[in-house]
């Protein structure tokens, strides 16, 4: 996916976020730490554009409620998160680069409900590369994109990366670290 | 939509960040790296966010162990490790020695494999013997987190010092500012830890006290300048506290007190006592701290405690952040991993 396609469809999510709201009333764009947080702004910059509205944006690190905590060998480290309305009674739209199995969505959502209770949670994706393990789908899609398990989808941002485009490569699998 | 060679810097595909903890232990602050301090700094900060919240409690630590085991009196630090522990959802198992089996004769040893047996994770441990939570670590099968052992260490109290006084410098850092400890340095695990992190983080660090109280320290500057982490020994109250930036003001621990280290309190309180006549001396937005309990009237007057600059009570909160980043981090390394 280039730059010019990723414009696009951060510019056609955004007026589906819109219509299917029937207006920008109670909506909240929160991102998904770390790609999601400036595709949630860009989101809200091209509503800015087109319906003239500020909608708020935030930041949601999922860390703490991630599923394989105790699995893993290493404490991910956390970035940090800014919810900067009250959520009660507002429609939230998660915002994310990939989904994938889902259970970063599962994450985001006990995070999000520890803070209020939202009239609607919503999922806006960039790409999603199917395999779900949880029964999770997403309500705006930048595109579909069929993949195999051993490929990574590795999405490149401006604002973190100073590109943007998507690629799909094909991984190795991650050698253990010797012990030391 | 075409496959790269290599993969970029920080996407996905990218391998894992070098920067992360790898500690199994927290016993002093002695071996850390400036990037680790760090890293448990910008933890915290995540961590006073989850304070903030509306429910602050996130299932971090859910289904682990925190069993604090407290030889030595305390109110502060128990209570910190134990809201701590609880707001990242762990099970926590407080023993009080004094009401425990260590009174009919069990073992130091002995306690702690029995504390293991029970199915502690992660062991919280303060003893009037220095180096007591070492000792613990070499039997204990999961982290020990040491919460103040004799005179030698207190590292979550060094590090939550840290924290609260680039929280409350003015551009966030504590890099060549004057900071002064001031009080019964020889007796004190804080000023002890304080001198790791502090030298770590480059502060132009000043230890003050009686003579009496100051004993030893000499010889450590002078092993710290020769290895880059200089700091400054002095009696003189004056020459300490000008311009300086931060005071911490230190409890007169007369448990610990030997007969003839201090003629009176009265003599101490009025050579050495942080009163608002000394602290003129130092910038007019210098930040007060205290790691108490406090013995108001003698170490610090009852007016500077309750100055605007004082951030008694900031300390006290977050310890607790503090203590959820260093739970936090410890429990993703496990007996079986941990290196070295």
């Amino acid at each position: 996916m280039t730059a010019e396609e990723i414009r696009r469809a951060t510019i056609r999510i955004s007026h589906e976020i819109v219509e299917k709201q029937a207006g920008t009333a109670g909506l909240v764009l929160i991102g998904i730490q770390r790609r999601g947080v400036p595709l949630a702004r860009r989101l809200a910059a091209a509503i800015r554009e087109h319906e003239g509205v500020e909608v708020p944006v935030g930041a949601l690190d999922i860390t703490f409620y991630r599923d394989d905590l105790s699995l893993i060998a290493q404490q991910p480290i956390v970035k940090g998160t800014d919810i900067p309305v009250d959520l009660n009674d507002r429609t939230v739209v998660l915002v994310d680069d990939v989904l994938y199995t889902g259970r970063t969505i599962r994450a985001a959502m006990d995070a999000l409900v520890d803070f209020g209770r939202p009239r609607a949670i919503r999922l806006a994706v960039l790409i999603d590369r199917g395999h779900r393990e949880l029964p999770i789908r997403a309500d705006h899609v930048g595109k579909n994109v069929p993949t195999s398990r051993e490929e990574q989808v590795a999405v490149h941002l401006v604002e973190v990366d100073g590109e943007d485009s998507v690629t799909i490569e094909r991984v190795e699998r991650p050698v253990p670290e010797p012990a030391r | 939509m075409t496959a790269v060679e290599a993969p970029p810097t920080g996407g996905p595909g990218a391998a894992p960040p070098a920067r992360g903890w790898r500690r199994r232990h927290l016993l002093d602050l002695d071996e850390l790296t400036w990037p680790e301090i760090e890293l448990v700094l910008e933890t915290t900060d995540a961590m006073k966010e989850v304070l903030g919240r509306p429910i602050a409690k996130v299932p971090a630590l859910r289904g682990r162990n925190v069993t604090t085991l407290f030889y030595e009196a305390s109110t502060r630090t128990r209570v910190s490790f134990e809201v701590a522990a609880k707001n990242l959802s762990a099970d926590v198992v407080n023993v009080a020695v004094a009401s425990s089996s260590v009174t009919k004769g069990e073992s130091f040893v002995d306690t702690i494999r029995t504390i293991e047996a029970l199915g502690a994770d992660m062991l919280v441990i303060r003893h009037a013997v220095s180096g007591a939570p070492y000792l613990a670590a070499e039997i204990f099968g999961g982290n020990v987190l040491n919460a103040g052992d004799g005179w030698h260490a207190h590292p979550t109290q060094a590090l939550l010092d840290l924290y609260t006084m680039r929280e409350r410098l003015p551009d966030g850092s504590v890099a060549g500012k004057k900071v002064v400890i001031l009080g019964d340095i020889l007796h004190s695990r804080v000023a002890r830890s304080n001198v790791w992190s502090l030298t770590a983080a480059g502060a132009d660090l000043w230890l003050c006290g009686p003579a009496t109280l100051l004993r030893g320290f000499e010889a450590w500057a002078a092993a710290g300048a020769a290895a880059g982490r200089p700091f400054t020994v002095t009696s003189d109250v004056s020459a300490a506290l000008r311009d300086a930036a931060v005071v911490m003001a230190l409890r007169i621990q007369r448990e610990r007190m030997a007969a003839g280290l201090l003629p009176s309190l009265r003599e101490y309180a009025a050579r050495f006592g942080l009163t608002q006549e000394r602290l003129r001396l130092a910038r007019p937005d210098v930040v007060v701290m205290h790691p108490g309990p406090m013995n108001e009237g003698v170490e610090i007057a009852p007016d500077v405690a309750t100055d605007p600059r004082a951030v008694i009570t900031d300390q006290v909160t977050n310890g607790v952040a503090v203590r959820m980043a260093l739970l936090y981090l410890l429990a993703g390394v496990h007996g079986e991993v941990a290196a070295g």
